[in-house]
């Protein structure tokens, strides 16, 4: 009976909203990892990494900056900017030399910068955990169908969607998103009708990059950013990732939305043990599709 | 305007061409013949800078080409066509012909069609669900975008029903018409006698013979010892 209380509760749909707009994050961080799954082939360990630099320097911008509306929105900009950068250079100075190699090979080096980079994090911010404050513009709640719903949370609800449209766009619409397609199925071929498969990749890894670092930035006001933050959601977004369908930009959106709301559904009927319902709906979708809901590009 | 001397190819530690020498003049159209197995394929992947060969020089308008990657052939003028075609499956036959790196400006999308009327028609369907005769004429389009002076055919008539292989047949004339040269393989001398002017003959990745088309023609011995038939 209490469950069927909380589930039909007025709070109910407040918390599915709360809960997609978390989706909106795990969508824009799985994204960029299933872009470079599919098209590099490669298991970006690191990816988790990369979103955590993207918190961390926002937090530096916002700083810098003094704080404010202003603020915010340039670190929102500059931070995926920077770890777009860094992507360019992991991709240009390491992985670029190891795709003819063995995937083991490439699995153990986005390990090593994992670790690499989550050691550099220590070394440039220091090991206490850092927190950016909602800009004013955004605090206050905004009313949904007579239920509050944080600006803040609204707004990633508008964020979301928005990335969707830009990486259909990109992805169908412009000859650099038809190429990479086209790489993510026979790269050789691409290579065969004179196109440097190299700067394809460099293109696909900095694009993924570049989300996972603006994934970390709109996180950074709403949790603690701290080492360590990279940990859980490697594994969230490597779990999207498989339930989604490896390299489906569209399985990534679909397996957010399983993860996003399980849990925050799963917080209410049964508080808890709601962490455990989004790792139940994978299993549950691994067991009738074992190669994920949509179609692979593995 | 090719000349390749005395390659010898590997895949790992397996050796499959041996002192592999052949030659061709701007304009022409020669034949690489041999039967399944023989190492036609690899003969033109090495031409075409998906493998590189252990030993040997490839030279192209009197370039060392050896050893470059296939996009920086492709951007010098040889372009390689598949046996398997592996058209891009997920994009439009539009897209396929689009995507392409242009050499020039002789070669667009409008050219291609005129060429093949068909494609045209099925400008924005999914390559994927493609005949394998649309495929066919979609794998020799894709690469005519590129502009090539040398295009590498690969088995290009092979699984056609007899219509449609002298449809293509119509086309690869007129690509020589057009000045394209061409080194086209084939597994018998039969379906490429119409096409070729001179041929080589390669078996366990050695040739064994070249000549004129009308010289292999009569030479009966030749045919049976090397070739199907
Ligand atoms: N990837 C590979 N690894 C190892 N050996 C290979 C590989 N590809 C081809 N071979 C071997 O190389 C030899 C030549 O093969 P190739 O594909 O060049 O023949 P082909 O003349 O094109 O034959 P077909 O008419 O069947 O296409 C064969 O003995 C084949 O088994
Ligand atoms: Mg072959």
């Amino acid at each position: 009976m209490d469950f069927a209380a909380n589930l039909f509760s007025t709070g109910t749909l407040s918390q599915i909203l709360v809960g997609l707009s978390r989706t909106t994050i795990l969508f824009i961080v799985s994204s960029g990892m299933s872009l470079i799954l599919g098209v590099l082939r490669i298991p970006n360990v690191a990816h988790g990494s990369l979103y955590m630099i993207g918190a961390f320097v926002a937090w530096t911008v916002i700083q810098f900056l003094g704080g404010g509306l202003f603020a915010f929105l340039a670190a929102l900009v500059v931070a995926p900017l920077i770890v777009a950068a860094v992507g360019f250079v992991l991709e240009r100075g390491f992985f670029s030399y190891l795709y003819e190699r063995e995937h083991l090979m490439l699995l153990l080096l986005t390990f090593s910068f994992a670790l690499i980079l989550g050691d550099l994090v220590k070394i440039v911010w220091g090991p206490e955990y850092r927190s950016v404050t909602v800009p004013a513009f955004f605090q206050g709640s905004a009313e949904i169908f007579g239920l509050p719903l944080p600006w803040y949370n609204l707004f990633l609800l508008i964020v979301g969607p928005c990335i969707a449209v830009f990486l259909w766009l990109v992805i169908n619409k412009t000859n650099l998103g038809k190429i990479a397609r086209a790489a993510a199925v026979d790269g050789e071929m691409v290579g065969a009708v004179g196109i440097n498969v190299g700067w394809i990749f460099a293109f696909t890894f900095v694009l993924g990059s570049f989300l996972a670092g603006l994934g970390g930035a709109l996180i950074a006001p709403m949790v603690n950013i701290s080492l360590g933050m990279d940990h859980s959601l490697i594994m969230e977004a490597f779990l999207i990732v498989i339930i989604g369908g490896l390299g489906n930009m569209w399985g990534a959106l679909l397996g957010s939305l399983i993860f996003g709301l399980t849990q925050s559904l799963g917080i209410l009927v049964w508080p808890q043990f709601g962490i455990a319902f989004p790792y139940l709906a994978v299993v549950a979708v691994l067991v009738v599709r074992p190669r994920g809901l949509l179609r692979s590009t593995w | 305007m090719l000349d390749v001397r005395k390659i010898d190819t590997y895949y790992g530690q397996s050796h499959v061409l041996f002192d592999v020498s052949l030659s061709l003049r701007q304009g022409e159209i020669v034949g690489l013949l041999g039967r399944n197995g023989a190492g036609k394929t690899t003969t033109m992947k090495t031409v075409g800078g998906m493998l590189r060969p252990k030993k040997g020089t490839i030279l192209f308008e009197g370039e060392d080409v050896t050893g470059r990657k296939p996009f920086q052939l492709v951007r010098r003028g040889i372009c390689y066509v598949p046996d398997d075609r592996r058209i891009f499956s997920d994009l439009t036959v539009d897209d396929n012909l689009g995507i392409v790196y242009r050499r020039t400006r002789e070669w667009d999308r409008e050219r291609v069609y005129d060429l093949f009327p068909a494609l045209r028609e099925i400008a924005d369907r999914r390559a994927g669900v493609l005949s394998g005769g649309e495929k066919a004429m979609l794998a020799v389009g894709r690469a005519l975008m590129s502009g090539p002076k040398l295009l590498l055919l690969d088995e290009p008539t092979e699984g056609l029903a007899p219509l449609i292989v002298r449809a293509l047949e119509e086309q690869i004339l007129r690509l020589k018409g057009a000045g394209i040269s061409i080194l086209l393989s084939e597994q018998n001398l039969k379906s490429s006698l119409r096409l070729i002017d001179r041929a080589y003959i390669i078996d366990n990745g050695r040739i064994r013979y070249q000549g004129t088309a009308k010289e292999l023609e009569n030479n009966d011995e030749i045919q049976r010892m090397h070739l199907m038939i």
